[in-house]
């Protein structure tokens, strides 16, 4: 018997829902995917902007790690302040691996009265973030995933007015805030975050939950489905990096300007994975750096396009580069020798052989709109 | 005026000698959202199957092949300005560019609109 073409993928608890929208399905991540839906990138992504999008992140990987020394344990791999966490508050953190490159980037949560860390990696590395976390803290912590669970998001200026109506008390979480709290009905675990830029929450839910709260949020006049298009230019519009691709194994916290994931106590401590080298960096500076790009004219440059100085040299890479639909045009991240990392620096980028002209730009490119609340 | 397809999705309509090239409708709604376009000079020549243009979506970008051989008359710089216009009008208003062909019996190697129907209906 001959092995398929193929590899199968997987379809998360919203497939049927998703194809019955008329979305555009693709692989992404192992996982069949809407990647937009009939009303396209553009409008996607301004309507979520303008009022609320919802999109379905169920491919991510959820995961609880139990044990009375959780905290503890995970800081063996993250520099993050794991041990610090308030109840209900959830941080950003990165997974490192020996030598201080990133396996990925993740988001952890403490629930308000449970013991148990919340944890939430992407989808193209859960299999091997959850085996190198399982085999890393065998006997002091236990990970336990959660392939039941489905996971969706709602961003947008009007995400908060919509989730309320269907879960009372949502609107009292500040940013970075998580608990349990009911949706529509379904049992959920609810954090106020998200990856566009926008206000929003991201609601975990059994998987046999998922599609009645996927319609009741979606009957909502103000919701829209959205794709992993729109996705991926409000994620980019928002400067936060895309693992796989921003960041990765080869990328040191420093040179990706994400040392403000490391804590203040760890750095005092430096008791995290390749501290010693990450410390060292953080204090002379990198060689490269991530800066954002804005192109002069209408060619958008992608992942992979060069960076090049007045005379042609090449002084960095795109890691990440689209249309900005909030802009009106090409927008990009990349890496960029330290010299030529100040905003306003000229630069171009070169597509497609010819060299387009760019400026290095602040990030984010739009500005974030978070509800904080007072004292966080 | 004869109309033909290719497996790459490009229509060409012929008239004379002078063949107008765009996408189809079909390849339009795969791609989504055009926000850039980049259209062959007047006077470039342009071999069968050589890459002749190309088409930016929020996504990706995409090339656009010459169906035929032929040296490029005129391109359609009113997408330059506004490339939404390939995803209003695809097959119409939003053609890439005009090609003064060498070889108009090479059109019978493309496939009819019915061919093209049955073809898509394949992928």
């Amino acid at each position: 018997m001959s092995m398929p073409a193929s590899p199968l993928l997987h379809r998360t608890p919203l497939y049927d829902l998703h194809v019955s929208l008329g979305a555009k399905m693709v692989p992404f991540a192992g996982y069949e995917m809407p990647v937009q839906y009939p009303a396209g990138i553009i409008r996607e992504h301004l309507h979520t902007r303008e009022h609320a999008g919802l999109f379905d992140v169920s491919h991510m990987g959820q995961a609880f790690l139990e044990g009375a020394d959780a905290d503890a344990a995970l800081e063996r791999l993250t520099p993050a302040d794991i041990a610090g966490l308030k109840d209900g508050q959830m941080r950003y953190a990165l997974l490192l691996n020996d030598t201080g490159g990133i396996k990925d980037d993740f988001m952890t949560a403490r629930l308000p009265g449970e013991s148990a860390l919340y944890l939430v990696v992407n989808a193209g590395t859960k299999d091997a973030d959850f085996a190198y976390i399982t085999e890393s803290l065998r006997g002091i912590a236990d990970l336990a995933p959660q392939p039941g669970r489905a996971l969706l998001a709602v961003q947008g200026t009007k995400a908060e007015s919509v989730l309320s109506q269907h879960a009372p008390g949502v609107a009292d979480l500040g940013f970075m805030r998580a608990g349990r709290f009911t949706v529509a009905g379904a049992p959920a675990i609810v954090s106020r975050s998200g990856y566009t830029g926008e206000d929003g929450f991201e609601i975990s839910i059994a998987a046999t939950d998922a599609e009645w709260v996927a319609r009741a949020l979606l009957a909502e006049p103000d919701v829209m489905p959205i794709g992993l298009g729109a996705r991926d230019s409000l994620r980019l519009e928002a400067g936060l990096c895309l693992y796989g691709h921003d960041i990765d194994e080869g990328t040191s916290p420093i040179s990706a300007g994400l040392a403000w994931v490391i804590g203040k106590r760890r750095k005092l401590a430096r008791d995290f994975p390749a501290a010693e080298k990450i410390m060292a960096e953080l204090f002379a500076g990198t060689n490269r750096k991530r800066v954002g790009l804005k192109l002069s004219d209408k060619a958008p440059a992608r992942e992979g396009a060069e960076i090049v100085d007045a005379a042609g040299a090449i002084i960095g890479r795109v890691t990440s580069g689209g249309y900005s639909p909030s802009l009106g045009q090409p927008i990009a991240m990349g890496y960029i020798a330290t010299e030529f990392s100040g905003d306003g620096t000229e630069v171009a980028i070169t597509v497609r052989g010819v060299p387009r002209q760019a400026v290095v730009a602040p990030m984010p490119f739009v500005p974030h709109r978070y509800k904080r609340k007072s004292g966080e | 005026m004869e109309e033909r397809f290719s497996k790459s999705h490009e229509w060409v309509h012929l008239d004379g000698d002078v063949a107008t090239v765009g996408i189809t409708k079909y390849a339009a709604d795969q791609l989504g959202d055009f926000v850039f376009v980049e259209l062959p000079q007047a006077g470039k020549t342009l071999k069968e199957g050589a890459e002749a243009a190309v088409v930016e979506s929020v996504k990706a970008a995409s090339e656009i092949y010459a169906p035929l051989s032929g040296e490029v008359s005129e391109s359609n710089a009113a997408l330059s300005s506004d490339p939404a216009k390939v995803n209003v009008d695809p097959e119409g208003e939003a053609w890439f560019f005009k090609l003064k062909v060498s070889d108009r019996s090479a059109l019978q190697n493309l496939m009819t609109r019915d061919q093209y129907t049955e073809y898509v209906k394949g992928l």
